[in-house]
């Protein structure tokens, strides 16, 4: 079985089937990171570059970390720390990694489609690892993941993502996702925070959280950036937390069983109160299953023979 | 070219001697089932190994450890297959330390599996002793790696493929030699 692009951009316009065999991957995965012996050979010899043009802790030390125990070699670009300083073209700077004949190229970029134009271009695999607004395929595998771990499965279950949604790649790669795989997804937050034709995207939109969260399985906090406030896209951050924030009493309308969570990095106390996030929070059996999962993303789409066409 | 069963080689009564005999001779070998653990390779050699451990507290009454084992990550192969297999379960919960492991797989042919399986087993501790015990042995051997315990010696061409079907995978159950 295999996936049937040699690269990784988004979640959009993957099949049920695909998903399904990236997570069923990410179980075996999983439990490499939980032996003595952290590493398996199974890429050994190939090269991964980190290649981020945004700051990272997570996801960079996450897609390091899948790499190495895959026994891959894996180098880390910063693009504060390189040669874009000067003025070189994102196009230059990956077909010269390139040409030090590397395997996977993990991008991430303020630019929506950065990785998409590169994909194009290079005969590497390119993984997406989070573009401008657009999509951040891993972190929405990884919910997934971490999901159908706890519930058994996805299809049918009702999760509520609550936020600045219009400026969130999480929350995009989540919605098709989880779409695909058959659950409803509910989209909270500000009006000025909730983009327009989000419900063609198969989500329904609340404005109020008390609603939104009524009897949901999963509830999925995202970051209020609070650079938006100078944007005037909501008024404080104290009226934010009352409005849009996660407190223990607020999730008592979620579902007995309901699961928190959160892409990280977090705001205590204004998106989730801390009493959440230490709490019934599964936030950083999320970041165990980041490594799985894009451990198993490396090993399906490091196959050889990949004909052009694919 | 069409696919077709050429030849018979053990039924469902043949298979249960055989794994008799060798549960036996995994006995006879090991001086008694003292420090033998029973480790089945994905997915032929799972539900053998299974077997082979309850014919061992059959006879000798003692219940020892079984455990399964995946080798994709150890593939020799993954650069030049066009798809990757999809990884199946390893579950070892025991201490392999010190252990008499015999491995256990329904065939052995070219013998790269076991070389996997061997250096997987490395990853996770040091055994005493590894054995390998198969239900057929194919020939056609591109390592130096040999059975301890054999079910049956089966001369193969290499055109031909040999399928062990068992109940547990709910088929009927028979080795089978396949090939035009």
């Amino acid at each position: 079985m295999s996936l049937s692009s040699k690269d990784l951009l988004g979640i959009k316009g993957m099949t049920a089937d695909e998903i399904k065999l990236i997570l069923d991957t990410a179980s075996t995965f999983k439990d490499v990171s939980e032996r003595d012996i952290k590493k398996v050979p199974t890429l050994r010899g190939k090269t991964v570059i980190n290649l981020f043009y945004e700051a990272s802790t997570r996801t960079r030390t996450s897609f390091e970390l899948a790499g190495k125990r895959l026994s891959a070699d894996v180098i880390n670009i910063s693009s504060s720390t390189s040669s874009v300083i000067k003025g070189e073209t994102l196009l230059d700077t990956a077909r010269n990694i390139e040409a030090m004949k590397c395997d996977i190229i993990i991008v991430r970029h303020s630019c929506s489609g950065a990785p998409e134009y590169l994909s194009k271009r290079l005969k590497s695999s390119v993984i997406n690892a989070g573009d401008g607004a657009h999509e951040h395929p891993t972190q929405g595998l990884l919910d997934m993941f971490t999901i159908r771990e706890k519930f058994g499965k996805l299809e049918g279950l009702t999760v509520a993502i609550v936020g600045d949604i219009m400026h969130s790649r999480v929350a995009r790669s989540n919605i098709y996702g989880l779409t695909t795989m058959g659950a409803k997804v509910r989209v909270c937050g500000p009006p000025t925070m909730v983009p327009s034709c989000i419900e063609c995207l198969g989500a329904q939109v609340y404005y109020n959280m008390d609603k939104a969260i009524e009897g949901a399985d999963v509830v999925m906090m995202l970051r209020l950036q609070l650079e938006r406030q100078a944007a005037g896209l909501f008024p404080g951050v104290r009226e934010y937390a009352e409005l849009f924030g996660l407190n223990p009493r607020r999730l008592e309308r979620a579902a007995k069983h309901a699961i928190v969570m959160h892409p990280g990095p977090m705001n205590r106390g204004v998106e989730i109160s801390s009493e959440v996030a230490d709490g019934t929070a599964v936030i950083l059996e999320q970041v165990t299953n980041g490594v799985a999962v894009r451990m198993a993303v490396m090993f399906l789409l490091s196959g050889g023979m990949r004909t052009d066409a694919q | 070219m069409s696919i077709k069963e050429k030849a018979l080689i053990f039924d469902k009564i043949g298979i249960d001697r055989a794994l008799t005999r060798v549960a036996h001779e995994i006995l006879e070998k090991n001086k008694g089932a003292g420090d033998l653990v029973l480790v089945g390779i994905q997915r032929g050699g799972v539900h053998l190994a299974k077997r082979l451990a309850a014919k061992i507290l059959e006879i000798e009454k003692v219940l020892i450890p079984v455990g399964s084992l995946d080798i994709t990550m150890y593939r020799d192969d993954l650069s030049t297959r066009k798809s990757q297999p999809v990884p199946q379960a390893t579950d070892i919960s025991f201490d392999i330390q010190d252990k008499i492991m015999v491995l256990v797989d329904d065939v052995v042919y070219t013998g790269r599996t076991i070389r996997a399986a061997l250096n997987s087993i490395m990853d996770y501790g040091r055994p005493k002793r590894i054995q390998l015990a198969v239900l057929v042995d194919r020939g056609h051997r591109e390592l130096p790696i040999r059975a301890d315990f054999v079910g049956k010696n089966l001369p193969t061409s290499s055109r031909e493929k040999v399928e062990v079907m068992l109940a547990e995978d709910g088929r009927d159950e028979k080795v089978v030699i396949l090939g035009e």
